[in-house]
């Protein structure tokens, strides 16, 4: 089973006890929208946290070795590069404004000393190379110190430059941009297991890539109608298989999975599995197909499962079986009878994202009032906690949070009316390997380890 | 291995549970907040999905002006979920004159907003985000 290495999870059962380790951002009551973070991602060692912002900008956190000196830092996350990934843009043939939000980040496996990362916006995916320097070369002979030309005819004598020591630099370099090939916004983008191709998903449409070559994308999905009056559904998310680099799956506005192989043919508009729980007829509202619309889709480490979000519940699908999920958790069935207030004030079409931890036992998913759920599969229990800077001592146990629905509510509860619908955890994300989780609340980001780590 | 596959189980689906326990009691709560939004909004379509709703979400971010039109193409605003026919383009524009004459809704036209009547040049475009800051997460 792939996943945790080792000491990844406790013995035992999975009783964790997250407490509050950082939390990133600025605390001003007043949250520019640039500082929105839209995305988290931890990458394949967990070592680096890459955050993206509604401001085009990427962040990306460096976990701190060991040090005996300081041993309250061991396992900190700490700034390690930042720049301006994408700009905001304006087609003027279109009179389109084009958003510089980063929708999604996704890290390339390591395979050199550098790091890379795909960044994408609505249009336009970016390859970032990070990469150190602390070396510079010094006794040029053409150049002085300072860069100046020297006279070639005043040199009298040849040296050998020498590498000397210098202060750490991380430069963040863009490889390649891949643009033009997304009519509508892009939602999604994962890394092929075959590490040389990518896929990238807009509302109708599924591209793919390889990341050597820019200015050629395949389709391999296209579900736009011919006549767009027919449109009755948008691919809301799409992810490689994380072993078998010719499966993909895709998800749709109506609650739906298709899982597509490239080997059976060139363009995958024909599913090879197709992925639907039965609804009951006689429960079917207004809402239904709106909260049905699956945000997040994510292929659990092992490839056997794969899980999916749509607005009150997280679904765990084995990949064996189309006709239901083997697992329906709900993340907030208490918001069933405000789906009036939640339409009106457009909260019914959050997308919420959802993930796996290292060794698949347990899920976890974002909610509001700065809520997240968090599921352990194996012990079927659940638990509700909160990121807040109340809770924000350093090792503090987080509470687990109860929210009550009607009637008598007890002490430490919260009624649902008096629930932050401003305070929304979209994104976040666990450490592939440890129990360590990333957690987005609107322009903070929050980590909590497990005490036991 | 299979295991889970049996483990379906019932148990997990406490929503299905309360859903049961409420019809028992005679009113689903969505089919109660349907009832709310329908009471708000009488002239609120049957189903929400439908190539209407779906285009609007498919043209996020265009301009104010185009999403008018498509919308008045459509016979929206005003919330008509009847698809409008014309004539011919003397008919279309009879009609279009009179909606403009009607309130817009929501957000009103912007001062800096370029309406046709000559080509645009960036300087006409509204405002675009000023110098760009580093991230305080960064900071």
């Amino acid at each position: 089973v792939a996943g945790a290495g080792g000491g990844g999870c406790p013995a035992g059962g999975n009783d964790f006890q997250w407490c509050f380790s950082q939390v990133k951002g600025a605390i001003d009551e007043d949250v520019a929208e640039a500082d929105i973070i839209s995305t988290v991602e931890f990458n394949y060692s967990g070592d680096l946290l890459a955050t993206g912002d509604k401001g085009g900008r990427v962040v990306i956190f460096q976990r701190e070795q060991e040090n005996k000196s300081r041993p309250h830092s061991r396992g900190e996350y700490n700034v390690y590069s930042t720049f301006q990934s994408h700009e905001p843009e304006f087609d003027y043939l279109k009179s389109l404004e084009i958003e510089e939000k980063i929708n999604k980040i996704r890290w390339l496996p390591q395979q050199n000393a550098a790091h890379f990362l795909l960044s994408t916006n609505d249009k336009t995916i970016k390859l970032w190379k990070i990469s150190e320097r602390d070396k510079r070369a010094e006794g040029y002979n053409l150049k002085d110190e300072d860069g100046r030309l020297r006279d070639p005819f005043r040199v009298t004598a040849l040296r050998v430059p020498i590498l000397k020591p210098m202060d750490l630099m991380v430069e963040a370099s863009p490889r390649r941009i891949f643009a033009n090939a997304h009519t509508y916004h892009i939602n999604s983008i994962s890394v092929n297991s075959d590490h040389e191709t990518y896929l990238s998903a807009d509302d109708l449409r599924i591209n793919l890539w390889h990341l050597e070559i820019t200015d050629r994308s395949f389709n391999i999905v296209d579900i736009k109608p011919a006549n767009m009056e027919e449109l009755t559904e948008v691919i809301t998310a799409a992810e490689f298989h994380p072993h078998q680099c010719n499966v993909l799956v895709y998800s749709s506005s109506k609650g739906t999975v298709r899982l597509c192989d490239m080997r059976s043919s060139a363009l995958c508009d024909r599913h090879s599995k197709f992925f639907e729980e039965p609804e009951d007829p006689s429960s079917r509202s207004f809402f239904s197909e709106i909260i049905s619309s699956i945000s997040d889709v994510k292929f659990s480490h092992s490839g056997r499962y794969m899980m999916t979000r749509d607005y009150l519940s997280v679904k765990v699908w084995d990949l064996n079986m189309e006709s239901r999920p083997v697992e329906t958790h709900q993340v907030h069935e208490y918001l069933r009878s405000k789906l009036c207030s939640l339409y009106e004030n457009d909260c019914i079409f959050d997308k919420f994202e959802c993930c796996w931890n290292g060794s698949d036992s347990a899920i976890m998913t974002g909610s509001y009032n700065n809520f997240f759920r968090m599921f352990d599969r194996n012990a079927r229990r659940d638990v509700t906690l909160e990121a807040s800077r109340e809770n924000s001592k350093p090792r503090a146990s987080l509470k687990p949070r109860k929210v009550c629905t009607g009637g008598k509510r007890k002490k430490d509860e919260i009624s649902v009316d008096s629930l932050d619908f401003n305070k929304k955890i979209l994104h976040t994300a666990w450490h592939p390997l440890e129990n360590i989780i990333a957690v987005a609340a609107t322009n903070n980001l929050y980590i909590f380890q497990d005490k036991i780590n | 291995m299979s295991q889970k596959q049996d483990e379906e189980n019932p148990a997990e689906e406490t929503g299905e549970e309360k859903q049961d326990t409420q019809e028992k009691e005679g009113i689903l709560p969505e089919r109660a907040e349907e009832a709310k939004l329908k009471a708000k909004y009488p002239s609120l379509g049957q189903k929400p999905g439908g190539s209407d709703f779906l285009m609007k979400r498919l043209q996020k971010g265009v301009s104010i002006i185009s999403y008018l039109l498509l919308l008045e193409s459509k016979g929206i605003l005003g919330m008509k979920s009847i698809e409008q026919k014309y004539f011919d383009s003397g008919d279309y524009n009879m009609a279009k004159a009179k909606m403009k004459n009607k309130q817009l809704p929501s957000t009103g036209p912007d001062k800096n907003l370029v309406t046709g009547d000559h080509i645009p040049t960036p300087q006409d475009l509204p405002q675009r985000k000023s110098s760009l800051v580093t991230s305080k997460l960064a900071g």
